[in-house]
């Protein structure tokens, strides 16, 4: 703050407070020029005004609160005076999260003469929690999932930042998959599920392939295709056809249509042979996936709530398709 | 002895005048000096430009009232952070016309919502929230799905933009104020957002929230 800006603030500040203490002087003396608690010589309906001053208790917390505010102010400080405390609720004027974590730092060192409270916070919170954390980060997925407590805090963390897409008895919804069954995108091992939640699968989505496929009847045909892998029942002469052009989508799904994770190949194309649907397994939905497309996408995770916390959610979502 | 109070007693005008300055002393003191400090008003370093459909996007965003129950202001105490991330600093708001911190808490806060949720999510959730968050009381948008942008003001968006954060851009090595958005870009706007819908537009605001603070 300038010098104009300070010298403005302690102005207004101080000469309000000194306003205040001469306003309630002015209005605890008695101009009426009779007697205190003497008649005011006007009477109404029998009712007669009498000369009391203001309330004893009244004008004693009034002069007190203005006694409390030199007291605040010599504590919290005033203007460019950070005060006896040296008091800050956070660190403004930062441009980056570098800049952040240094005056973090600096201000943690106890001859700064600076307080910032939040940090003083976060610093008592990691004393606290710190340790916990740690033990469980040392300690592996498989270990953890075993673990009633770890798995107690997973689940919490999981409810807070997960259930949103997932649900919160991970069991998904159309377009995010249940976690809560062996059928997995890519990969249900302790590993591959906190990379995906630390990484997120963002490269993931399959194309439109109403154009390659010659327009709506090869939608139809490939559809009709796919519903037959999982064993139901089609006009066969448009699976016929289908199986024919399905040739286009064995890059992804594989040639006779396991999906990517039986390949080992990275971009989580779904089984199609499993009747297992993420988007739903009727005729309409699956040409649609067809004809548009689909471009779900999981979240990078590891910025937000760091690796200790993935490690526990990760923990969390493992135990559930554990027997 | 004279009572000098009475005439403020008895000059309704005069007490008027002498009510509104005690009651503004508090803003002149607190909110009057912020207007001045230069680091109140210095872009933190990753900050960028609304592009041209996220500009649309906030515009619904005000328009359909979401700052009514959501907030883009993440406090300072480690409650908040633990849940929304860093707290927020000026720096991210200085271009932002008018501020849409809001003050009100019915849903969470959408500061740093940007890339906490796929599109897919956001499609789902603004076109019908119980979908995915069964308890939630959110309203549902799903006119977004079919209204459409027709970008005719777009490009004077973006200029209007230039104007008011002419005191408060990057700065180029001599000093001199980058504008926010060039000519090219505001010519280019209505093509930007032409057809797109608003469902589209204000997924790309959403995701493009809280990245500046890197």
């Amino acid at each position: 703050m300038s010098n104009f800006w300070n010298i403005w603030v302690w102005v207004l500040t101080l000469g309000s407070l000194v306003g205040c203490f001469l306003l309630l002087r002015m209005c605890l003396k008695n101009f009426a020029g009779v007697e205190e608690g003497e008649s005011m010589g006007h009477s109404f309906d029998g009712i007669e005004e009498l000369n009391n001053p203001l309330p004893k208790w009244w004008s004693t917390f009034f002069l007190l609160t203005i006694v409390w505010a030199f007291g605040y102010i010599a504590l919290y400080g005033l203007g460019n005076w950070t005060g006896l405390l040296g008091w800050k609720s956070s660190n403004q004027g930062i441009l980056n999260i570098a800049e952040s974590k240094a005056k973090t730092l600096e201000y943690s060192l106890k001859d700064s003469g600076v307080l910032v409270q939040y940090d003083r916070e976060v610093a008592a919170a990691d004393a606290k929690f710190g340790p916990i954390f740690e033990a469980y980060a040392a300690r592996s997925i498989e270990d953890l999932a075993t673990d009633g407590d770890a798995l107690k805090v997973g689940q919490r963390l999981f409810i807070q930042n997960c259930s949103q897409c997932h649900g919160s008895d991970a069991h998904g919804t159309t377009g995010f998959p249940n976690l809560a069954d062996k059928d997995w995108l890519y990969g249900g091992t302790p590993e591959v599920i906190k990379e995906t939640i630390m990484n997120g699968r963002i490269a993931s989505g399959m194309m439109a392939w109403e154009g390659a496929l010659g327009g709506d009847q090869g939608v139809k045909e490939v559809a009709a295709y796919v519903i037959s892998l999982s064993g139901r029942s089609v006009d066969p002469d448009l699976a016929k056809a289908g199986k024919a052009k399905f040739a286009l989508c064995a890059g992804c799904h594989g040639s006779e249509g396991q999906g990517s994770l039986a390949l080992g190949l990275p971009m989580g194309a779904p089984n199609l042979t499993d009747n297992v649907w993420l988007y739903g397994g009727s005729k309409r939905v699956i040409e649609e996936s067809i004809r548009n497309g689909r471009a779900g996408v999981m979240p990078p995770w590891k910025d937000i709530l760091g690796e200790e916390k993935v490690h526990l959610i990760s923990a969390y979502v493992y135990s559930l398709s554990q027997d | 002895m004279k009572n000098s109070h009475e005439k403020v007693e008895k000059n309704v005008g005069l007490f008027f005048l002498f009510t509104v300055f005690a009651i503004s002393i508090g803003g002149l003191v607190e909110i009057t000096p912020l207007f001045f400090q230069k680091e109140l008003a210095t872009p933190v370093d990753n900050l960028k430009p609304y592009t041209a459909l996220q500009m649309e996007g906030r515009d619904i965003y005000i328009r359909e009232g979401c700052s009514n129950c959501h907030s883009q202001m993440i406090r300072p105490f480690r409650a908040e952070t633990e849940r929304y991330g860093h707290y927020s600093v000026a720096g991210e708001h200085v271009w932002e016309h008018p501020f849409l911190w809001g003050s009100k808490r019915t849903g969470p806060d959408l500061a740093r919502v940007g890339g906490r949720y796929s599109d897919d999510w956001h499609i789902a959730h603004l076109t019908d929230p119980r979908s995915v968050v069964p308890e939630s009381n959110m309203p549902a948008y799903n006119w977004l799905n079919t209204n459409t942008l027709d970008g005719e003001i777009t490009g004077k968006k973006l200029e209007t933009f230039n104007f008011l954060t002419r005191n408060r851009s990057h700065k180029d090595e001599n000093g001199n104020a980058i504008p926010l958005y060039t000519q090219a870009e505001i010519d280019g706007a209505k093509d930007a957002v032409k057809g797109k819908t608003e469902m589209s537009a204000l997924i790309a605001y959403l995701q493009s929230l809280g990245h500046a603070l890197k």
